[in-house]
């Protein structure tokens, strides 16, 4: 699989990552011997496998009581954050 | 014997019978910190009040009497265990500037253990890397050689310990940075089973592989220390519901009558010489001391890496995508709207290896290519599963090498991300399993320590234990260290 300049930039915009000019020619490179490298998985037999779901048998997902466990830790998570205002994160503006 | 050829178990017990405080061995590690961490870059944050302060409330509690094993041992956390309070980077600039609100659940039950924190170790970026080349820090230097890579992505972890600026260390490990880093620096690397520890505030990067284990002088420290953090958590509701056992009292379980499977997959092209013949020697050990040795084929395991580098990458393109620079972590400066907030913040806060990792997540569950890539993989995941079922239906544990050859040198792969991510083939394949593992040091090659790979059973953590503790009982390769550090 060699994926194209074009193709890269299109999952960098999915990934939602900024790849400079300057870098883009080794993701070109390194991302197409990837794919060539995971390619020799389709060598593999597996019809009728089940694909793995999770790594140990019969293991039920718990649920837990629905009730309030924490307790507010809005200031404590905020201060982290790179703007806010009157407890909201700041972002640039979205509706013009 | 000074200080550090103790072993965190005979700490422990020297603090018990008096013979030192907690205060002095802290200070003893705090010294080795600052004379040797400039060259080696082991630690991205030393927190010597912190360990201090640790230390003396360890000493008021064995001055009357209490405290366990583990009570005022010094230890160092993998950045990439929320410490409430203290900087937890991940070894990414995205998180340079992260100071967690809480502890994980590992950090939270050490302490609760008494343990001491002399600091946070350097890791491959998002522990995403094999050599600890992709930290934000810088890379960290192993010890037995200081050009050569102390392995990763817990190569900080690795590093403290094996030139004693640390008695142990905690890890994760995804597709071996336990394990790996383990045998690179001649320790004790322990990745118990997917589920066995809580993986609260330990920073997520592949959910179906990640888990918390140990980095130790011996079977026996890392029994002290997987027994503290073992066991379910209500906030991780992968942390499975069953017992912990005693790990510790476990060691001494005979393991006479072992019937141990060789396997042929890991004696392959590829396999340095010296350290295929080391391995194998080890294995004729056990077999003199009784054991039944036959050797297995588990012909779907060469398949590990590559199906490892579609799952792990699918996961972690989703796990990273909650790095926005809106609520916490760095954030770019002047963006023109909110799209390209998110792509200058995640373009300048992740590096090279983290974004090809996401890319390649992101392109194989893309539309049109999730059945090609990402099922496929989960499929193959499964013959590999089945592979070891069927193992262990024959035989107690498997056993091969660690790695395929001991430490490289420093820059020599970084060229070449599948040369890189070959270092683990013998190491995904228990992640994938969701197996544990142990590597434990079996001998020297040029001077460079080589790992003998024990992968059991889910669950088999006490027999894994016990085995690592038999062969420590009867050899000394986990008691050299560097000569740097002696």
């Amino acid at each position: 699989m060699t994926l194209t300049r074009r193709d890269v930039e299109n999952i960098a915009h999915l990934a939602r990552l900024e790849i400079t000019e300057a870098e883009m020619p080794a993701y070109v490179g390194s991302l197409s011997a990837i794919l060539a490298f995971v390619e020799q998985l389709s060598g593999a037999a597996t019809e009728d496998v089940v694909p793995m779901a999770h790594p140990l048998e019969g293991q039920v997902q718990r649920l837990r009581v629905d009730a309030v466990t924490e307790s507010d830790h809005r200031d404590a998570y905020q201060a982290n954050a790179a703007a806010v205002e009157a407890g909201l994160y700041l972002v640039p503006k979205v509706i013009e | 014997m000074s200080l550090h050829h103790a072993t965190a178990a005979e700490i422990g017990r020297g603090l018990h019978s008096r013979k030192y405080s907690s205060v002095e061995v802290t200070s003893h590690f705090l010294d080795r910190i600052e004379k040797s961490n400039p060259l080696l870059n082991a630690f991205v944050t030393v927190t010597r009040e912190r360990a201090l302060d640790d230390a003396r409330r360890a000493d008021a509690r064995l001055a009357k009497g209490e405290g366990g094993p583990l009570t005022g041992v010094p230890l160092v956390h993998k950045d990439i265990f929320c410490t409430a309070g203290i900087l937890t980077s991940c070894g990414s600039r995205m998180l340079s500037n992260f100071v967690s609100p809480y502890d994980a659940t590992v950090v939270e039950r050490l302490d609760a253990a008494g343990m001491v924190l002399l600091g946070k170790t350097n890791m491959d970026e998002f522990a995403m890397g094999s050599s600890n080349e992709t930290s934000y820090f810088g890379p960290v230097k192993n010890p037995w050689d200081t050009s050569r890579v102390p392995g990763g992505s817990s190569g900080g972890s690795a590093a403290a310990v094996a030139a004693r600026l640390a008695p142990v260390a905690t890890g994760t490990d995804t597709g071996g940075s336990i394990r790996q880093p383990g045998a690179l620096t001649g320790l004790t690397g322990f990745k118990p089973t997917y589920g066995r520890v809580s993986r609260y505030g330990m920073i997520a990067f592949a959910s179906s592989l990640d888990q918390a284990g140990v980095l130790a002088q011996s079977a026996e420290d890392a029994a002290l220390v997987l027994g503290a953090i073992a066991g379910h958590d209500p906030r991780d509701s992968t942390s499975v519901d069953a017992p912990v056992p005693d790990y510790a009292a476990g060691l001494a379980r005979p393991v006479r009558g072992l019937r141990i499977g060789i396997i042929r997959e890991f004696f392959g092209e590829g396999l340095e010489a010296g350290t295929g013949a080391a391995v194998r020697a080890a294995i004729d050990s056990f077999r003199a001391e009784g054991a039944k040795v036959v050797e297995l084929s588990l012909p779907n395991l060469p398949l590990s890496v590559p199906t490892y580098y579609v799952v792990a990458p699918a996961e972690c393109s989703s796990n990273l995508s909650r790095y926005d620079g809106v609520r916490f972590g760095h954030r770019s400066r002047d963006p023109r709207d909110l799209i390209d907030l998110y792509k200058s913040t995640r373009g300048e806060g992740f590096g090279a290896e983290v974004k090809r990792r996401i890319m390649t997540g992101t392109y194989v569950l893309s539309a049109g290519y999730y059945d090609a890539y990402y099922l496929k993989a989960q499929k193959v995941r499964s013959l590999i599963n089945a592979d070891f079922r069927r193992a262990f239906e024959q035989v107690d544990v498997l056993m091969g090498p660690t790695t395929p050859t001991p430490a490289f040198a420093i820059g020599a792969k970084t060229d070449d991300p599948i040369t890189m991510y070959l270092n683990d083939i013998y190491t995904i394949g228990a992640n994938l399993a969701g197996l544990p593992a142990v590597s434990v040091p079996c001998g020297l090659v040029d001077g460079l320590p080589v790992g003998l790979q024990v992968i059991g059973p889910h669950f088999s953590e006490e027999r894994l234990l016990a085995v690592a503790h038999a062969w420590q009982r009867a050899t000394d390769w986990h008691r050299r260290l560097p000569a740097a550090y002696a």
